[in-house]
């Protein structure tokens, strides 16, 4: 059990890295599949309402590995969730915590804050903005540009394509606007 | 099922980016903030390893498992990348999550996220109805 308990910290970021970019070798090893987990919404569109849209006229069934993945990161997700995890607080800033305490965020026993991220909010102005709005953008914004992180950042990157550097700057920008200027003004607003 | 491979090597991605602590909103916003050096660490090693990776994959010609070669098709360039890009970026300090931790999210136990996952969906949806208007 000391192994359980040696993984059941957080891991270190260089751990982390070197896994998550073991993930590209790993799926064109496992059959030239180039990695991007954004396209999975596009299949799911595809596949359940291409209501007649060009964009969603292709044949999604060849590509379902990547629906076969992101299925296997929620069940991942749920793995590490219960049985990997050490029951201390998220170690986060002191700066960012003080930052936090304004927008009303305390509670750092999870990787998200519950004061934001529960049920009881979804129809308040902060599931409005944080699922609904937040999502939608993440949704269209991936899709126009043709990939997120992963396809991007860490696939592109990898592969030295310069059209992923240009939107993994992007995507840091927009960021970068929305943790500094827009979040902060929102819990201004409507707090 | 060809396809249960690649089920399992979403189990081992979704279980490290817990673990990483890639997918939590806190770490989002101390990154976005320049609070902690946490996420460009991670993000800048999965690259570097990225990086030798398809280096070592090109020069040795390696083979998938099935013996077929390993091409990596070529990203193009769009105005997509610059405005869709910017539209992304602020989603993800909103959300705290790119398309991958929005699922890895849902499965730790966070079911709400299921709501920005649709709407995610629907903002792909969106986008596909409108791409032959946007620039």
């Amino acid at each position: 059990m000391q192994f359980l308990k040696f993984i059941q910290q957080p891991w270190h970021w260089s751990v982390s890295g070197l896994l998550i970019g073991l993930t590209v070798p790993l799926l064109l090893i496992l059959g030239n599949k180039a990695f991007g987990i954004s396209s999975s919404l596009r299949h799911i569109c595809a596949a359940c309402f291409p209501a007649d849209i060009s964009f969603f006229k292709y044949d999604w069934k060849k590509e379902s590995w990547n629906l076969f993945f992101v299925a296997g990161i929620a069940l991942g997700g749920f793995l590490a969730g219960h049985y990997l995890q050490d029951g201390q607080d998220i170690q986060v800033a002191a700066a960012t915590q003080q930052r936090l305490a304004a927008y009303g965020v305390h509670d750092y026993r999870a990787l998200l804050p519950p004061e934001i991220f529960s049920w009881g909010n979804l129809f308040t102005w902060k599931g409005l903005i944080f699922f609904i709005g937040g999502g939608f953008l993440v949704g269209f914004g991936t899709r126009y540009a043709g990939g997120c992180t992963s396809g991007h950042s860490i696939m592109g990157l990898s592969n030295l394509q310069w059209p992923s550097l240009v939107a993994t700057i992007c995507f840091m920008a927009g960021g970068f606007f929305s943790a500094n200027i827009l979040i902060p003004h929102l819990f201004k607003w409507f707090n | 099922m060809k396809n249960i491979k690649y089920l399992v090597a979403g189990v081992f991605f979704g279980m490290v980016l817990v673990k990483a602590q890639v997918i939590s909103w806190f770490r989002i916003q101390e990154m976005f903030q320049l609070t902690s050096f946490h996420m460009y660490g991670v993000i800048g090693t999965a690259v570097v390893t990225g990086i030798i990776s398809l280096q070592l994959i090109k020069r040795f010609n390696i083979k998938t498992i099935g013996g077929d070669p390993i091409a990596v098709a070529p990203k193009r360039f769009s105005k997509g990348q610059i405005i869709g890009g910017l539209i992304f970026g602020i989603g993800w300090a909103i959300t705290g999550a790119c398309p991958g931790p929005l699922f890895a999210q849902i499965g730790t136990g966070f079911t709400v996220v299921a709501i920005t996952l649709l709407s995610a969906i629907a903002g792909t949806w969106v986008f596909g109805a409108l791409k032959s208007r946007l620039p």
